[in-house]
């Protein structure tokens, strides 16, 4: 595909990139490769190492006459579309709105792009969009821009979602990845590995079942409650790459080290049944409702019980602590040995036996 | 969760540790198997928590690590062909280098490769693309086997043309043999896999152990078993015994499980198989019986003989398969080869030594200081 045209704007391209290479899946999987991708292409080819872009948030913050905003885009190529507990248009509300929230704003605004591949049963179109609609109002944000494309059989995989939102950053408060301190606190607000392991159980290839569902969720109202009862460092949506991944980004993002208490890390007992026949790691499994909060220690308990006392948030855990760099994490087992959570080179893959 | 928190009990973990402390009277070598034993062991760091002088060396038990190169070449090769095939493979095997490339950078370049869980859902692809023949990665030992002879049977069954099997099937006593008169052995007892064993049963170990003076302790997967395991088998070492014991109780007795082993031997016999980093194996692998030679993926696609096979000069997995070397004795460990660019199959697999030792945090410098 290197004909002349793309040659030509390849060598514009400030970034010497190898010959040859292609796109494969990890990098689109929230682990290494996806990292690698981000420093190396995107971040030096769109911004530079002090833009807004480098800092790496779940959502940009930028000033407009005085205003804090947060801006953020996210999409959505799930399949199925439907699965347990949630679908492809809930999913791409849902995610937008968590990124503002995660940068402590008040999601407001959301614009929403339609891929839409020849064929589509428009009965499918039409429950995304109505499921759509339900999550915006939960959320309390107004979808206000929209477009529609539509590509030929074979171009695209059913439907593809991409949504950008807007939000308001209240006066006060500072939350950002590059926050943690050694001595802070790390909770998680849900069990993880539930949408993962739900969106796992419905792929065609895959017959196992059981009571698992998709945790796919607005977040707002819980970012809102644990930011009120104490400093609130860092927010992290606990998307692609699951909690090991977001807690690698922190790290790395504060420069500092971060020990979490494998024991105490919820995961329901249907999810670690699976991940445990499946071989895969919940800890690095995807949630689509799961938070990670970077507390200040003296606010933890404090941050901790507000978290509870929302329905997102009622099987909150305290799981660990920051500690001095550098940026490592690792989960303390049950004999007394630690082991690190690496950011994985792409997805976990699945065992044999 | 019942059946999993009751063997990772940690006092009960601490309390084998002392028994095996008390037991052992001078240096043992130990080896364990399958690499899901060995992922155990390394994650929870139990070998560092033995008393000095016991070692453990991990064993070829990673179906992945030596299913041998050409096959992989060849399914790369069939993976190209999209328009008259649909490679079906457990994830695992979709990073394991080949010669110059592995299955994710077949799929890249327009290959169809699919994930599967399950070899029965590979047939339902075959029945659901009839124009295209549906190739499933048939890699594993024992344990794998009578899932893939279902699956063949029922293609047979069902008059399901387009479905093969591209047979990279092994077996474990042949590979406890081949370790056991290689110059320079050091391993003195086994701790044999459960999984096999639940399909295979025992027998075939009783020889081995009575013939070779070598105890053989059937032993599970989780933290708890494992130091039972070894307890069982240092216990025998130090009484100088050497039988076949069953550690594995809550999943295997002696015979096995018949109904799997009668499905498997209707499907397929044994053969010689190379393995990959070790070599030839007598009588170590299986292939399609004659009856079933229609779905077997290499009398359809025979091979293109195109680059010859080979292997990483500096890569040392054959060493680490069969217990000769531990992964951080290899100079490309954790610098040159890693899981995303791996040299050798140990790094990729979920069961392989090197990924356990790699995803356990152990580097070169740190284990030579």
């Amino acid at each position: 595909m290197t004909d002349n045209v793309v040659r030509e704007f390849a060598m514009r391209c400030p970034v010497p990139l190898p010959p040859g290479e292609r796109v494969v899946l990890g990098h689109g999987s929230g682990g290494k490769l996806s990292a690698q991708l981000i420093r190396d292409l995107f971040v030096p080819v769109l911004g530079d190492a002090t833009s807004e872009l480098a800092r790496l948030g779940d959502a940009a913050v930028v000033e407009v006459r005085g205003l804090r905003l947060a801006f953020s885009t996210d999409s959505f190529v799930v399949t199925p579309k439907f699965f347990p507990g949630s679908n492809i248009g809930e999913l791409a509300v849902n995610g937008t709105v968590n990124d503002l929230a995660m940068m402590g704003a008040r999601p407001l605004f959301l614009s929403a792009a339609l891929i839409l591949e020849e064929g589509l049963e428009m009965e499918m179109l039409g429950a995304v969009v109505a499921s759509m609609a339900d999550a915006a109002e939960r959320a309390g944000v107004a979808i206000v821009a929209g477009d529609t494309k539509v590509v030929e059989k074979g171009s695209a995989d059913g439907l593809f979602v991409t949504t950008a939102g807007i939000g308001l950053v209240p006066d006060g408060i500072e939350v950002g990845p590059e926050r943690a301190r050694p001595g802070d606190r790390v909770i998680v607000t849900s069990p993880v590995g539930s949408h993962g392991v739900a969106v796992m159980s419905r792929r065609q290839e895959i017959s196992f079942s059981g009571d698992l569902a998709s945790d796919s969720a607005p977040l707002t109202e819980l970012v809102d409650a644990m930011l009120s009862a104490g400093d609130v460092r860092c927010l992290r949506d606990a998307t692609r790459g699951g909690l090991a991944s977001v807690l690698n980004e922190l790290a790395e993002a504060s420069g500092v080290a971060m020990v979490v208490d494998e024991a105490v890390v919820p995961v329901l007992p249907p999810v670690r049944a699976a991940c445990e026949m499946l071989g895969l790691d919940p800890l690095y499994v995807a949630n689509e409702g799961v938070a990670v909060a970077i507390v200040a220690p003296e606010d933890a308990e404090r941050v901790l019980e507000a978290a509870r006392s929302r329905e997102q948030g009622a099987h909150a855990a305290l799981i660990g602590a920051v500690e001095e760099g550098p940026p490592r994490v690792a989960a303390k087992m049950g004999l007394g040995v630690t082991r690190p959570l690496i950011l994985l080179a792409g997805d976990q893959l699945p065992r044999i036996c | 969760m019942k059946y999993l928190d009751e063997y990772r009990d940690d006092g009960i973990a601490r309390a084998l540790l002392d028994d095996i402390a008390r037991a052992v009277t001078r240096p043992w070598t130990l080896m364990e198997v399958c690499g899901g034993q060995t992922h155990t062991l390394i994650r929870q760091g139990i070998d560092q928590l033995l008393p000095a002088g016991l070692e453990l060396v991990h064993g070829p038990g990673c179906p992945v690590c030596v299913t041998p190169l050409a096959l992989i070449d060849e399914a790369i090769a069939i993976a190209k062909r999209p328009e008259e095939a649909i490679v079906c493979s457990f994830g695992d095997m979709l990073r394991v280098p080949g010669s110059s490339e592995d299955l994710f950078m077949a799929r890249a370049v327009g290959g169809d490769v699919r994930v599967v869980y399950s070899p029965l859902d590979a047939l339902e692809v075959a029945r659901r693309n009839p124009d295209r023949t549906v190739v499933f990665f048939a890699v594993g030992f024992e344990t794998t086997a009578p899932a893939n002879a279902m699956a063949v049977r029922q293609a047979k069954q069902l008059g399901i043309e387009n479905f093969a099997l591209l047979v990279a099937h092994v077996l474990v006593p042949p590979a406890i043999l081949a370790i056991l008169v290689s110059p320079g052995n050091r391993v003195q007892g086994f701790l044999a896999p459960g999984h096999v064993c639940a399909i295979q049963g025992w027998t075939e170990y009783e020889p081995i152990a009575r013939d070779h003076r070598v105890p053989i302790v059937v032993t599970g997967f989780e933290p708890l078993d494992l130091l039972e395991g070894i307890r069982m088998l240092v216990t025998q070492l130090e009484e100088g015994r050497h039988e076949v014991e069953n550690q594995y109780v809550r999943a295997v007795v002696r015979e096995g499980n018949r109904p799997a082993l009668d499905v498997v031997a209707e499907v397929f016999e044994p053969c010689d198989r190379a393995w990959r980093g070790i070599g030839m194996i007598p009588g170590s692998g299986l292939r399609l019986r004659e009856a079933y030679r229609s779905h077997d993926a290499e009398v359809r696609f025979p091979r293109v003989g195109g680059v010859p096979a080979s292997e990483s000069e500096i890569c040392i997995a054959g060493e680490v398969l069969v217990g000769r070397a531990k992964p951080h004795d290899c100079p490309a460990f954790g610098t040159l080869c890693t899981p995303e660019s791996p040299l050798g199959a140990p790094m990729v697999s979920s069961e392989g030594a090197c990924a356990a030792y790699f995803l356990a945090g152990r580097r070169r410098e740190e284990v030579s200081a």
